[in-house]
């Protein structure tokens, strides 16, 4: 079982069981449509597991459509890299977009929304 | 086991002069190899550190000294490093490995780098240490400069360099009397020929500077300890005496040995080192001003900051890349001056020179030629090209193609988005630079100070500018020429290294995949030490290309090392729905596909249908998930529109119809494009076709175009339409259909063996030359063939992307997680 980002969360979200891991691509992602809005569940070489709001802090643009290397993605828009990790841009390119914590249980995903 | 290097404990890494050349290396190990050492620095001045260049502007009153940090004091906490500032280190013990301080401070090394700078060189005239004779090499300097400023009086400068230069404009703006001394002839001898100085003398006179050339100092004269006047002999014999309050020194620097020297390291005008920067003892490394390297010692940032990458990349224990000498260029910074230099100018056997002079218009420029490569070039009042020219220089490029327009320089060659401004110099702070990103001359000039950047990937990543379709890099390059000097050197493109991930320049790259038969990214990455895990956005897809191309039938395609575009084969648009683009042999198409597209259209309710420039149709603003089923039910083949592939061939009507077609065009096109279509390539290829010299197809700007004449077909190769507009260069002329295809195929087929990824052939051309592509392509017919034919290979049994797709009954690439 591996927990990304815990910190801050609302009280009345929950737990959801969202896709087993092997539904995502290894270096891919996966989009999830929510009440919320789109979320991007990305899948690292090492099988770690992020999800974060698919909207690039720059223009909006798809995190989903974009290529993932290490705990990165490149947007697909403007190329601009995103950390999995936490959604911030990498420096010198500023700005954060929503991530979500995400926990593994016997090969399923699930995401706190 | 040493202690110091077993598991648990950093090594220790100390850093004596916490100067520009030093921290640079500190940057760089930061970079690849944050935890290897524990740090140390020590630093004789009292400040944290700042960009030496830019003394001249808080000089002039342009900058203030806050503006020039370039690494403060939470910089070296935020990293762990223990700085030790307003320290000189005067002891180095090399056998218990340990440097002193001045003050008695003491610090353990398993790694020693030097970083002493220079020391600015004192006349040995009688009156030398007179108060108020200083030279200009530091914050302190400065600052005694602008203070003797603010009472006015004469200045005198000794040194008609590019320091003493901007020594003199600086205090002259500070409202001093100031003249120049300077024993050779001309000003800037070693950068400029005497035209060029002349002409700069010229503009400083007119700024108020006064000059006295061929004149030697002999006495500094003093009154009550304080300097007062300076006497000179003049060229003919005479003595002349000038009054002055303050004396600036600028006749040189000497590389500062002094402390190296002490511990018996070898020098020879400089700290000896070697390509990988280790001086004669191993556990010792010397970077910048202080070191000889094979015989020469440099007073620029911009090679400086080469050995600095060198060095750390082998303090890193990474073991590779050497430093291999740097060719310099110079850019006086005296703002409104523009004057440009590199290279070797002063010409000699062997040698030709190209010259444009415009004594009016205050414009000179000389290109010294020899073997049809640039070797040295001179710019003065237009220093537009200076970058280009240094570029072609660098990069040992033939210049025998280009040699009617050389002169003209690189926009005549024609590029758009920035107003047809060329030159940096003339435009408002609030002109547009880049139109792509809407970022003005102003907000560039701003970064580069306060962010001390110095290369164009600097300013690329922190302003965006000449970041997307880089048509105003040139420009770019100017203003960063212009604010940093000679700091500025263009990245040298024949070694440039693939990306960040590995310093392996893309030939070496290509080389080792076909050499060794590597079949995947990641074995191509293990094989050749990829620092990074699994690449970047930049090398995966190139690595992806270039695997497919060597091995066209055993190579697996990784999707997820394509771009979006080639991923989900539509292209992405702004609010993250697709456009389709249906492929229609050279443009030609019928009631019952144009009907299939109207359903289509109808059904997944496409809001926008367009007519593109390259004559089809393009459906803007599809569904992802839709992707499959239009594609099934416009039953028409993909059009690659989103590839980094074969996308059109236009054609004109041709002989079939038109009345003064002479070949049949049309044909002609279509054969090419059923032959091309699903053709990767290194960026996007395309075509045309016209019946006769008309050409209303536009031949003339395509990757390849191909001209009907009565007694066959003319080819033309290299043009492009798109931002950097070039005419297609003459390739030969053809008899038959069969060697239209032969000849269009073998030169396709050579760009995606030898260009780097995302070279259109433009690109490719200018680098290998026209007379290379002839070779392989028109005159060894057996090359020609070998081509064509691994072209036809490739090509064999290739699948339409649309088709397969479509036909699979789960895609879970194009659907959306339910939740
Ligand atoms: C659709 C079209 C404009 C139109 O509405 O007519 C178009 C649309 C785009 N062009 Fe283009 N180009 C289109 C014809 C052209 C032409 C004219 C031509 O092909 O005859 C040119 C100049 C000719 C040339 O390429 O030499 C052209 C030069 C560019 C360039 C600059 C290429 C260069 O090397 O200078 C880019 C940028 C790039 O590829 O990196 C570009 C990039 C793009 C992209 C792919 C931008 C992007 O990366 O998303 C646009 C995609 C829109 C889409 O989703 O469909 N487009 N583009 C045209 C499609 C033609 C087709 O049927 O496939
Ligand atoms: C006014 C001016 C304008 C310039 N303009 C340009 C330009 O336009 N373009 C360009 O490319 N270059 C320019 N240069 C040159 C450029 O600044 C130098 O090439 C560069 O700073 C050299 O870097 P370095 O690290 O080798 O030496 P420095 O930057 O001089 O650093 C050496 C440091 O080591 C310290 N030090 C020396 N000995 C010891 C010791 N024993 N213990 C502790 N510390 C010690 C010194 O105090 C100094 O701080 C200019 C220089 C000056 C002065
Ligand atoms: S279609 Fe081409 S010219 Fe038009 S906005 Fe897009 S990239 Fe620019
Ligand atoms: S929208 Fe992501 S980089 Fe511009």
């Amino acid at each position: 079982m591996n927990v990304n980002a815990s910190a801050g969360v609302a009280t009345t979200s929950k737990w959801r069981s969202v896709c087993a891991v092997t539904d995502i691509p290894r270096l891919g992602a996966r989009v999830l449509r929510t009440d919320d809005g789109d979320v991007a569940v990305f899948r690292a070489e090492d099988d770690t597991v992020f999800a974060l709001a698919d909207k690039c802090p720059h223009k909006g643009g798809p995190l989903s459509q974009g290529i993932v290397h290490g705990h990165k993605v490149a947007c697909p828009l403007h190329n601009w890299s995103i950390g999995l990790e936490d959604g911030c841009a990498i420096a010198p390119d500023e700005g954060c977009t929503r991530s979500y914590p995400v926990r593994i249980e016997a090969g399923v995903v699930y995401l706190q929304l | 086991m040493n202690m110091a290097e077993s598991k648990n404990m950093r090594r220790r890494l100390v850093l004596v002069g916490n100067g520009m050349a030093g921290v640079k290396t500190l940057e760089e190990l930061m970079k690849i190899a944050p935890d290897t050492y524990d740090i140390t620095v020590f630093g004789a001045e009292p400040h944290a550190n700042y960009n030496r260049i830019l003394l001249s502007p808080v000089l002039a009153g342009e900058m203030t000294l806050s503006d020039i940090m370039l690494n403060d004091e939470a910089w070296y906490a935020g990293h762990g490093i223990h700085l030790h500032l307003g320290k000189r280190i005067v002891r180095i013990d090399r056998r218990a490995k340990r440097v002193i301080a001045d003050d008695g401070t003491v610090a353990d090394y398993d790694r020693l780098l030097l970083a002493t700078g220079s020391n600015p060189f004192m006349l040995p005239v009688p009156g030398a240490a007179l108060g108020g004779v200083i030279s200009y090499r530091d914050i302190a300097d400065t600052e005694a400069m602008i203070a003797a400023s603010s009472t006015g009086g004469h200045a005198i400068v000794i040194g008609g360099g590019l320091l003493g230069l901007e020594a003199a404009n600086g205090l002259r703006l500070r409202g001093m009397d100031v003249t120049v001394v300077h024993l050779m002839p001309w000003l800037m001898e070693r950068q400029l020929d005497r035209t060029a100085s002349g002409m700069l003398q010229r503009s400083l006179e007119e700024r108020g500077l006064a000059f006295a050339l061929e004149a030697q100092t002999q006495e500094i004269v003093g009154r009550d300890g304080r300097v007062a006047a300076i006497r000179l002999k003049r060229s003919d014999g005479s003595i002349d005496e000038l009054p002055a309050d303050l004396v600036v020194m600028a006749v040189g620097i000497r590389p500062n040995t002094t402390l190296a020297e002490s511990c018996g390291l070898h020098c020879n005008r400089g700290i000896v080192v070697n390509d990988t920067l280790q001086t004669f003892d191993p556990a010792v490394y010397a970077v910048g001003e202080c070191v000889s390297h094979r015989g020469a010692s440099y007073g620029l940032v911009a090679p400086l900051f080469e050995m600095a990458k060198v060095c750390a990349n082998h303090l890193a224990q990474y073991g590779i890349g050497r430093y291999q000498g740097s060719v310099t260029s110079t850019k006086l910074k005296v703002t409104g001056i523009d004057l440009f230099s590199g290279g070797d100018f002063s010409g000699g056997e062997g040698t030709e020179e190209i010259v444009l002079q415009d004594a009016m218009g205050g414009i000179y420029k000389k290109l010294v030629i020899r073997d049809e490569r640039i070797i040295g070039s001179v710019l003065y009042g237009d220093t537009a090209d200076g970058a280009w020219y240094f570029q072609l220089m660098r990069d040992r490029q033939s210049i025998a193609e280009i040699r009617d327009h050389l002169m003209f320089g690189q926009n005549h060659l024609g590029n758009t988005g920035h107003q047809g401004e060329t030159r940096a110099a003339s435009m408002a702070d609030s002109a547009e630079v880049c139109g792509c990103n809407g970022v003005c001359k102003g907000a560039i000039v701003k970064a580069i100070t306060e962010k001390g950047l110095f290369t164009l990937d600097d300013v690329r990543k922190h302003t965006k500018a000449s970041s997307s379709c880089g048509s105003c890099t040139g420009l770019v390059e100017q203003i960063l020429a212009s604010t940093v000097g000679g700091a500025y050197q263009p990245a040298d493109t024949t070694n440039k290294p693939m990306c960040g991930c590995t310093d392996l320049t893309h030939e070496t790259v290509r080389a080792a995949i076909v050499e060794r038969h590597l079949l995947s990214i990641p074995v191509v990455m293990r094989t050749l030490e990829w620092r990074t895990p699994n690449g970047c956005a930049s090398c995966r897809p190139a690595l992806n290309y270039y695997l497919l191309c060597a091995w066209p039938k055993e190579f697996t395609d990784d999707p997820q090392s394509r771009f979006i575009n080639e991923r989900a084969h539509a292209n992405i648009q702004k609010d993250g729905t697709f456009s389709v683009v249906p492929r229609m042999f050279g443009g030609v198409t019928n009631s019952s596909e144009l009907r299939r597209i109207a359903d289509v259209v109808d059904k997944y309710r496409i809001p926008t249908v367009k007519v593109t420039g390259g004559q089809r149709i393009d459906l803007l603003g599809v569904k992802k998930a839709d992707l499959p089923d239009v594609w099934r039910e416009l039953d028409m083949p993909s059009g690659h529109a989103y590839a980094k592939a074969l996308r059109t061939v236009k054609t004109c009507v041709g002989s079939e119809w038109c009345r003064f077609g002479v070949q049949d065009s049309t044909q002609m096109g279509i054969d090419l494009e059923k032959m091309l279509w699903k053709m990767y390539s290194p960026h996007k290829v395309k075509l045309a076709v016209s019946g006769c010299p008309r050409n209303c197809a536009e031949s003339g700007i395509k990757d390849v175009g191909v001209i009907g004449v009565d007694s066959g077909w003319e080819l033309y190769v290299a043009g492009n339409g798109g931002i950097k507009t070039e005419v297609a260069q003459f390739l030969c002329k053809v008899a038959t259909r069969e060697e239209v295809l032969e000849y269009t195929g073998a030169f396709l087929q050579l760009y995606r063996e030898e260009a780097r990824y995302l070279d259109r052939t433009v690109h490719y051309v200018q680098r290998v030359g026209m007379e290379h592509v002839k070779a392989r392509v028109v005159v060894d017919a057996a090359s020609r063939g070998d081509l064509y034919r691994r072209l036809l290979f490739a090509l064999q049994d290739e699948r339409d992307p649309w088709v397969e797709i479509a036909a699979r009954t789960a895609r879970p690439e194009f659907e959306v997680l339910p939740l």
